[in-house]
Protein backbone atom coordinates (compact mmCIF):
# COMPACT_ATOMS: atom_id res chain seq x y z
CA UNK A 1 0.00 0.00 0.00
CA UNK A 2 1.27 3.15 -0.77
CA UNK A 3 2.04 5.89 1.60
CA UNK A 4 0.25 9.03 2.43
CA UNK A 5 2.98 11.12 0.08
CA UNK A 6 2.59 8.78 -2.90
CA UNK A 7 -1.17 9.32 -2.37
CA UNK A 8 -0.87 13.32 -2.46
CA UNK A 9 1.33 13.18 -5.40
CA UNK A 10 -1.03 10.61 -7.21
CA UNK A 11 -4.18 12.20 -6.21
CA UNK A 12 -2.52 15.28 -8.20
CA UNK A 13 -2.09 13.70 -11.17
CA UNK A 14 -5.51 12.01 -11.59
CA UNK A 15 -6.80 15.58 -10.97
CA UNK A 16 -4.54 17.13 -13.40
CA UNK A 17 -5.50 14.61 -16.30
CA UNK A 18 -8.81 14.94 -15.46
CA UNK A 19 -8.83 18.71 -16.47
CA UNK A 20 -6.76 17.31 -19.73
CA UNK A 21 -9.67 15.49 -20.71
CA UNK A 22 -12.70 17.80 -19.93
CA UNK A 23 -11.11 20.59 -21.55
CA UNK A 24 -11.01 17.80 -24.87
CA UNK A 25 -14.75 17.05 -24.11
CA UNK A 26 -13.72 13.31 -23.08
CA UNK A 27 -14.41 13.61 -19.80
CA UNK A 28 -18.05 15.41 -18.23
CA UNK A 29 -17.08 15.99 -14.57
CA UNK A 30 -21.15 15.13 -13.58
CA UNK A 31 -19.92 11.51 -14.99
CA UNK A 32 -17.76 10.58 -12.30
CA UNK A 33 -20.77 10.25 -9.92
CA UNK A 34 -23.03 8.83 -12.02
CA UNK A 35 -20.66 6.27 -13.05
CA UNK A 36 -19.84 5.76 -9.25
CA UNK A 37 -23.65 5.62 -8.72
CA UNK A 38 -24.47 2.73 -11.28
CA UNK A 39 -21.22 0.84 -10.23
CA UNK A 40 -22.58 0.65 -6.44
CA UNK A 41 -25.99 -0.24 -7.68
CA UNK A 42 -25.02 -2.83 -9.66
CA UNK A 43 -22.81 -4.74 -8.02
CA UNK A 44 -23.53 -6.05 -4.84
CA UNK A 45 -22.77 -9.35 -2.98
CA UNK A 46 -26.66 -9.25 -1.60
CA UNK A 47 -27.11 -10.39 -5.50
CA UNK A 48 -25.12 -13.47 -5.18
CA UNK A 49 -26.53 -14.33 -1.25
CA UNK A 50 -29.94 -14.46 -2.96
CA UNK A 51 -28.74 -16.67 -5.98
CA UNK A 52 -27.46 -19.22 -3.31
CA UNK A 53 -30.61 -18.93 -1.40
CA UNK A 54 -32.91 -19.93 -4.36
CA UNK A 55 -30.53 -22.41 -5.19
CA UNK A 56 -30.89 -24.15 -1.86
CA UNK A 57 -34.86 -23.65 -1.82
CA UNK A 58 -35.93 -24.40 -5.76
CA UNK A 59 -33.71 -27.58 -7.21
CA UNK A 60 -35.24 -26.59 -10.58
CA UNK A 61 -33.86 -23.15 -10.25
CA UNK A 62 -30.36 -25.03 -8.69
CA UNK A 63 -30.44 -27.36 -12.72
CA UNK A 64 -30.82 -24.23 -14.09
CA UNK A 65 -28.28 -22.37 -12.58
CA UNK A 66 -25.68 -25.11 -12.80
CA UNK A 67 -26.74 -25.94 -16.63
CA UNK A 68 -26.68 -22.19 -17.37
CA UNK A 69 -26.45 -19.26 -14.95
CA UNK A 70 -26.91 -16.46 -17.82
CA UNK A 71 -30.20 -17.74 -18.52
CA UNK A 72 -31.50 -18.63 -15.06
CA UNK A 73 -30.07 -15.30 -13.32
CA UNK A 74 -33.28 -12.74 -14.79
CA UNK A 75 -35.61 -15.32 -12.63
CA UNK A 76 -34.24 -13.05 -9.94
CA UNK A 77 -34.10 -10.13 -11.84
CA UNK A 78 -30.55 -10.14 -12.18
CA UNK A 79 -28.57 -10.53 -15.34
CA UNK A 80 -24.55 -10.26 -15.94
CA UNK A 81 -25.29 -7.89 -18.65
CA UNK A 82 -24.74 -4.03 -17.81
CA UNK A 83 -20.74 -4.36 -17.72
CA UNK A 84 -18.40 -3.06 -20.42
CA UNK A 85 -18.68 -6.06 -22.33
CA UNK A 86 -21.23 -9.65 -22.36
CA UNK A 87 -19.81 -12.11 -19.66
CA UNK A 88 -20.48 -16.04 -19.30
CA UNK A 89 -21.19 -16.86 -15.79
CA UNK A 90 -20.46 -20.35 -14.32
CA UNK A 91 -21.67 -21.63 -11.33
CA UNK A 92 -19.45 -24.68 -9.89
CA UNK A 93 -21.55 -26.15 -7.14
CA UNK A 94 -19.36 -27.16 -3.69
CA UNK A 95 -20.36 -30.97 -2.93
CA UNK A 96 -19.42 -33.48 0.08
CA UNK A 97 -16.69 -34.15 -1.95
CA UNK A 98 -15.73 -31.32 -4.14
CA UNK A 99 -14.75 -27.42 -3.14
CA UNK A 100 -14.44 -24.65 -5.57
CA UNK A 101 -12.30 -21.75 -5.21
CA UNK A 102 -12.24 -19.12 -7.92
CA UNK A 103 -9.72 -16.55 -9.29
CA UNK A 104 -8.25 -14.92 -11.94
CA UNK A 105 -4.81 -15.60 -12.76
CA UNK A 106 -3.76 -12.89 -14.88
CA UNK A 107 -5.79 -10.10 -13.76
CA UNK A 108 -8.88 -9.48 -11.50
CA UNK A 109 -11.82 -10.59 -13.62
CA UNK A 110 -14.65 -11.32 -11.15
CA UNK A 111 -18.85 -11.15 -11.15
CA UNK A 112 -19.21 -7.35 -9.87
CA UNK A 113 -22.58 -7.62 -10.03
CA UNK A 114 -23.00 -10.64 -8.27
CA UNK A 115 -20.41 -10.26 -5.74
CA UNK A 116 -19.99 -6.66 -5.63
CA UNK A 117 -16.68 -4.67 -5.30
CA UNK A 118 -13.94 -7.13 -5.27
CA UNK A 119 -11.17 -7.09 -2.56
CA UNK A 120 -7.86 -6.12 -2.85
CA UNK A 121 -6.88 -9.63 -1.97
CA UNK A 122 -8.26 -11.23 -5.35
CA UNK A 123 -6.15 -8.89 -7.03
CA UNK A 124 -3.16 -9.11 -5.24
CA UNK A 125 -0.02 -11.74 -6.86
CA UNK A 126 -0.18 -13.56 -3.13
CA UNK A 127 -3.39 -14.58 -4.17
CA UNK A 128 -3.49 -14.98 -7.67
CA UNK A 129 -0.01 -17.07 -8.29
CA UNK A 130 -0.18 -19.39 -4.92
CA UNK A 131 -4.37 -20.36 -5.09
CA UNK A 132 -3.48 -22.70 -7.88
CA UNK A 133 -0.64 -24.25 -6.72
CA UNK A 134 -1.39 -24.46 -3.03
CA UNK A 135 -5.02 -23.87 -2.88
CA UNK A 136 -5.32 -26.06 0.59
CA UNK A 137 -2.56 -23.93 2.27
CA UNK A 138 -4.05 -20.29 0.92
CA UNK A 139 -7.81 -21.74 2.14
CA UNK A 140 -6.53 -22.56 5.43
CA UNK A 141 -4.88 -18.68 5.57
CA UNK A 142 -8.88 -17.66 5.34
CA UNK A 143 -9.70 -20.18 8.20
CA UNK A 144 -10.48 -22.95 5.74
CA UNK A 145 -9.51 -26.12 6.36
CA UNK A 146 -10.70 -29.11 4.46
CA UNK A 147 -10.55 -32.66 5.05
CA UNK A 148 -7.54 -34.11 2.67
CA UNK A 149 -10.30 -36.13 1.08
CA UNK A 150 -12.13 -33.10 -0.26
CA UNK A 151 -10.83 -32.26 -3.75
CA UNK A 152 -10.17 -28.89 -4.41
CA UNK A 153 -11.10 -27.19 -7.55
CA UNK A 154 -9.35 -24.32 -8.97
CA UNK A 155 -11.30 -21.79 -11.44
CA UNK A 156 -9.47 -19.38 -13.51
CA UNK A 157 -11.63 -17.14 -14.93
CA UNK A 158 -10.82 -14.60 -18.33
CA UNK A 159 -12.05 -11.21 -19.77
CA UNK A 160 -15.35 -13.64 -20.94
CA UNK A 161 -16.34 -15.92 -18.25
CA UNK A 162 -16.76 -15.75 -14.84
CA UNK A 163 -17.35 -17.91 -11.90
CA UNK A 164 -19.15 -18.02 -8.89
CA UNK A 165 -19.06 -20.78 -6.64
CA UNK A 166 -22.40 -22.53 -4.90
CA UNK A 167 -21.41 -23.37 -1.30
CA UNK A 168 -23.00 -26.37 0.34
CA UNK A 169 -26.25 -25.09 2.53
CA UNK A 170 -25.55 -25.78 6.16
CA UNK A 171 -26.90 -28.64 8.44
CA UNK A 172 -29.60 -27.99 10.72
CA UNK A 173 -31.02 -24.88 8.60
CA UNK A 174 -34.08 -26.64 6.86
CA UNK A 175 -36.58 -24.34 8.69
CA UNK A 176 -35.16 -21.43 7.59
CA UNK A 177 -36.74 -19.27 5.02
CA UNK A 178 -34.89 -18.11 1.79
CA UNK A 179 -34.54 -14.70 2.80
CA UNK A 180 -32.95 -16.24 6.09
CA UNK A 181 -30.83 -18.42 4.11
CA UNK A 182 -29.18 -16.00 2.32
CA UNK A 183 -28.15 -14.09 5.51
CA UNK A 184 -25.79 -17.23 6.11
CA UNK A 185 -24.11 -16.49 2.80
CA UNK A 186 -20.83 -14.60 2.79
CA UNK A 187 -18.75 -12.93 0.07
CA UNK A 188 -15.95 -15.39 0.74
CA UNK A 189 -18.21 -18.28 0.06
CA UNK A 190 -19.12 -17.17 -3.61
CA UNK A 191 -15.41 -16.63 -4.42
CA UNK A 192 -15.01 -20.62 -2.29
CA UNK A 193 -12.79 -18.84 0.40
CA UNK A 194 -14.99 -19.85 3.33
CA UNK A 195 -17.40 -23.03 3.69
CA UNK A 196 -20.87 -20.28 3.39
CA UNK B 1 8.09 -15.07 -22.72
CA UNK B 2 5.04 -14.69 -19.76
CA UNK B 3 4.02 -11.27 -19.56
CA UNK B 4 4.41 -9.59 -15.66
CA UNK B 5 1.38 -9.91 -14.68
CA UNK B 6 1.07 -14.14 -15.85
CA UNK B 7 1.28 -15.15 -11.89
CA UNK B 8 -0.48 -18.03 -11.78
CA UNK B 9 1.87 -20.73 -9.61
CA UNK B 10 4.65 -18.65 -8.94
CA UNK B 11 6.30 -18.27 -5.45
CA UNK B 12 7.43 -15.42 -4.01
CA UNK B 13 4.84 -13.02 -3.43
CA UNK B 14 4.22 -13.95 0.54
CA UNK B 15 1.19 -14.47 2.08
CA UNK B 16 -2.68 -13.70 1.48
CA UNK B 17 -3.75 -10.51 3.61
CA UNK B 18 -7.29 -10.13 4.00
CA UNK B 19 -8.23 -6.58 5.42
CA UNK B 20 -11.58 -7.11 6.91
CA UNK B 21 -14.46 -4.61 6.34
CA UNK B 22 -12.91 -3.22 3.18
CA UNK B 23 -14.11 -0.03 1.16
CA UNK B 24 -14.43 -0.53 -2.52
CA UNK B 25 -12.14 2.03 -2.69
CA UNK B 26 -9.12 3.20 -0.40
CA UNK B 27 -8.53 6.72 -1.51
CA UNK B 28 -10.76 8.82 -3.59
CA UNK B 29 -8.28 9.46 -6.64
CA UNK B 30 -9.24 5.66 -7.00
CA UNK B 31 -12.93 5.87 -7.68
CA UNK B 32 -11.71 8.77 -10.17
CA UNK B 33 -9.33 6.33 -12.11
CA UNK B 34 -11.95 3.68 -12.26
CA UNK B 35 -14.76 6.39 -13.55
CA UNK B 36 -12.52 7.71 -15.72
CA UNK B 37 -11.56 4.41 -17.42
CA UNK B 38 -15.44 3.68 -18.12
CA UNK B 39 -15.51 7.20 -19.34
CA UNK B 40 -12.67 7.01 -22.18
CA UNK B 41 -13.84 3.21 -22.93
CA UNK B 42 -17.23 4.70 -23.18
CA UNK B 43 -16.06 7.43 -26.01
CA UNK B 44 -14.53 4.80 -27.76
CA UNK B 45 -11.18 6.67 -26.69
CA UNK B 46 -9.62 3.17 -26.63
CA UNK B 47 -11.48 -0.36 -25.86
CA UNK B 48 -11.73 -2.98 -23.16
CA UNK B 49 -9.07 -5.11 -24.63
CA UNK B 50 -6.92 -2.41 -25.50
CA UNK B 51 -6.92 -1.51 -21.50
CA UNK B 52 -6.22 -4.95 -20.61
CA UNK B 53 -3.67 -5.35 -22.89
CA UNK B 54 -1.44 -1.97 -21.55
CA UNK B 55 -2.17 -2.94 -17.88
CA UNK B 56 -0.48 -6.27 -18.58
CA UNK B 57 2.43 -4.31 -20.46
CA UNK B 58 2.78 -1.53 -17.88
CA UNK B 59 1.94 -3.12 -14.86
CA UNK B 60 4.55 -3.52 -11.85
CA UNK B 61 4.09 -5.30 -8.96
CA UNK B 62 5.43 -2.75 -6.74
CA UNK B 63 2.32 -0.44 -7.39
CA UNK B 64 -1.42 -1.13 -6.14
CA UNK B 65 -3.85 -1.92 -8.60
CA UNK B 66 -5.13 1.61 -9.31
CA UNK B 67 -1.81 2.92 -9.72
CA UNK B 68 -1.43 0.06 -12.36
CA UNK B 69 -4.95 1.25 -14.09
CA UNK B 70 -3.56 4.83 -13.74
CA UNK B 71 -0.09 4.23 -15.46
CA UNK B 72 -1.90 2.01 -18.47
CA UNK B 73 -4.47 4.92 -19.18
CA UNK B 74 -1.62 7.36 -19.15
CA UNK B 75 0.42 5.46 -21.86
CA UNK B 76 -2.82 4.63 -23.81
CA UNK B 77 -3.61 8.27 -23.80
CA UNK B 78 0.15 9.26 -25.18
CA UNK B 79 -0.03 6.74 -27.66
CA UNK B 80 -2.75 7.69 -29.16
CA UNK B 81 -1.98 11.20 -29.39
CA UNK B 82 -4.83 12.22 -27.08
CA UNK B 83 -2.34 13.91 -24.64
Amino acid sequence: MSDDHDDSAIAAQVRDLEAVLEEKGLLDPRELDQVLEAFAAKSSPANGFRVVARAWTDDGFRTRLLDDANEALPELGLSMGGGLQPQVLHVVENTADVHNVVVCTLCSCYPLSLLGPSPTWYKSPAYRSKVVSHPREVLEQFGLTLPESTRIEVWDANAESRYMVLPRRPDGTQELTEAELAGLVTRNGLIGTAAV
Amino acid sequence: MPRTNDVGGLDGFGPVVEELDEPPFHHDWEAHVMAMNRALIGQKVYNLDEFRDAVERTMSHESSYYENWFRAIRTLLKEKGVV
